[in-house]
């Protein structure tokens, strides 16, 4: 029954191990040229530390948002299209239906200009 | 094949959905009423598949985790002419609002289409699948007035405490999961039919799962979102939100306590006395102090899920009969009192407080007459038929010996009868405030007579809705 779950326990030992080791080189070979930029906290295009009650251009979370839809498509395509000669036509069709539903929504977004930044 | 034929419904639901979706995006404005009666005709539809592909008894597809039985086409067909009336009493109000988007009919579309998921879910994940494609419908629901800040506070609210319930609900199902190592409904059962099955984990699953399924009823303690949902949205949103799940919220509980955890109702018979007690004590007196009628049905509405959470607690087949009997009877009732608050709004104005019902005899004699069949039969006067729902619920409590439980339900729908008829008295005995006449289209007067005349014919004649639930369920 355990060891059903040894991979868990190898996978974790690796991840740790891994982890460790790219710090530890980092460590080692990165060489001393430390100034504040490079020490300070770094967020993608925002400062790290301000007032929580800061203005956001709900924007961004409309272009994550789409993007996280294609990309979860893109996720369920690799595996469809490796496995495509052992599932053959029902795949195809199954796959087919997907992309429709998810195109519906792709024409529903644009028409509604979701897509424009401005 | 024969999987996609039980599946009917929902599959053309699905394609209506998206043609409605795709024609409206490209309609003008002003032609934005053939969204409304594709949407409509999409129910007319779904109610033919929901009718032409019913089986003689209960059959399963997609590996178990669909069913298709009589009983769930009832309910389904049920949610079609209900939807049918929140898009009719909707219409107007919307327009005069500057709200008549396409997006209203959609997503109520999409969370009926989750309610017939829910309907016929026979895995605990087609059950969730269901549930939360009608929580996220409704979540944007409530938020759909955007200019309202009030809307937007209790979407918010909606959305934490909905997104908590479902987080709970799902780890009790985790919990059953791995006690019994199926999400199956009927291999659960069959699991917990064993004698020595019922263990602590599996009871800590359960308790889980009765959280879960008393948020989404809205029955106390888990009821605090239910009166600010009901007043933030826009009247029609409260309309749907009132109205359609509560049939989802009766086949969560019928497919997941009844039908799986059907051995366990020992166990679960206690949790819900207690939650049922709690709601008809908490709905009936706190709706009396509410001078908001939004905020009143709200509270009215816990203290009837109160009565349909007797029919569980009885775990008799009559009792499961009365339960799905008050749930049909409840959303039409319901239906019928919000499109009442519809019909006294105008433009730019909300008739939210009790006040705005104030003479309503001298101001429309007819429509007073339907408000009055409404509230007594909410408060359960004969010979309307919520007189009959509470008193099929309160005998199948007797019948199961819980005669404290059945003596509390009646004494609790007295005091409730108070609010009830003092909406009457208002109406009828108080002079009015604003003397302007009432105007509608002519389709909503039809159809908002005939649901309170139904009321009073289903009253009169409760056998015939009574007879279809015994047949269907049980």
């Amino acid at each position: 029954m355990l060891a059903n779950y040894a991979p868990i326990l190898i996978f974790l030992v690796v991840a740790t191990g891994l982890g460790l080791v790219l710090l530890a080189l980092g460590f080692a070979l990165g060489g001393g040229q430390k100034d504040a930029e490079k020490l300070s906290p770094y967020e993608c295009g925002f400062e790290a530390f301000e007032d929580t009650r800061m203005r956001f251009d709900v924007r961004y979370y409309l272009v994550a948002i789409l993007f996280i839809i294609f990309d979860l498509e893109i996720a369920f395509l690799f595996p469809w299209a490796v496995s495509l000669d052992t599932i053959g036509l029902f795949g195809l069709v199954a796959m087919g239906i997907f992309l429709a539903v998810l195109i519906v929504g792709f024409i529903y977004e644009w028409r509604k200009g979701a897509l424009e930044w401005d | 094949m024969i999987d996609l034929q039980l599946a009917a419904a929902e599959v053309f639901m699905v394609c209506a959905i998206c043609v409605v979706l795709l024609v409206d995006v490209w309609l003008p404005d002003e032609r934005r009423l053939l969204t409304f009666r594709l949407a409509l005709l999409s129910l007319v539809g779904a109610a033919v598949c929901s009718a032409y592909y019913l089986p003689n008894g209960s059959v399963t597809a997609f590996s178990e985790s669909f069913v298709t039985d009589p009983a769930s086409a009832v309910m389904k067909i049920f949610a079609y002419l209900i939807v049918g009336l929140v898009f009719i009493y909707s219409r107007d109000f919307l327009m005069r609002a500057g709200l008549f988007k396409g997006e209203f009919f959609i997503l109520a579309l999409f969370a009926l289409l989750g309610i017939m998921v829910m309907l016929s879910a026979h895995s605990m994940l087609t059950m969730y699948l269901g549930l939360e494609l009608l929580a996220l419908s409704q979540y944007a629901l409530v938020a759909f007035d955007r200019d309202s800040p009030i809307a937007a506070e209790s979407a918010m609210k909606y959305f934490v405490l909905g997104a908590i319930a479902s987080g709970t609900l799902l780890y009790g199902i985790s919990f059953i999961y791995g006690v019994t190592g199926t999400i199956q409904l009927g291999a659960i059962a069959a699991h917990f039919s064993q004698p020595g099955a019922i263990t602590v984990p599996a009871l800590l699953g359960l308790a889980f799962i009765i959280v879960g399924v008393a948020f989404k009823f809205g029955a106390v303690p888990f009821h605090m979102w239910l009166p600010d949902v009901y007043q933030g949205s826009s009247t029609p949103v409260t309309l749907f939100i009132g109205s359609v799940p509560k049939i989802a919220a009766f086949a969560l509980a019928w497919r997941i306590l009844s039908e799986s955890l059907g051995d366990m109702h020992g166990s679960w018979q206690t949790m819900l006395a207690v939650l049922c007690v709690l709601s008809l004590v908490i709905g009936n007196i706190v709706a009396i102090a509410q001078s908001n009628i939004k905020r009143m049905l709200a509270y009215s509405t816990i203290s009837h899920v109160g009565f349909i959470f007797m029919g569980f607690i009885a775990g008799t087949e009559d009792g499961l009969q009365a339960a799905m009997f008050y749930t049909l009877v409840y959303t039409l009732m319901a239906a019928a009192a919000f499109g009442m608050v519809i019909l006294l709004s105008r433009s730019g104005f909300d008739a939210e407080n009790l006040d705005d019902f104030k003479g309503l005899n001298a101001r429309s004699p007819w429509f007073a007459f339907v408000m009055l069949m409404v509230m007594f039969s909410m408060a359960g006067v004969p010979p309307f038929v919520g007189f009959y729902a509470k008193l099929v619920v309160l005998g199948s409590v007797l019948d199961a010996g819980l005669i404290w439980l059945a003596i509390t339900g009646v004494l609790l729908a007295v005091i409730g009868a108070f609010y009830y008829l003092r909406v009457v008295w208002f109406m009828y005995f108080v002079d009015p405030v604003d003397d302007s006449p009432l105007d509608a289209a002519l389709d909503f007067r039809v159809v908002i007579s005939a649901n309170g005349l139904g009321l009073l014919a289903l009253g009169l004649f409760p056998g015939v809705l009574l007879d279809l639930c015994a047949r269907v369920i049980g």
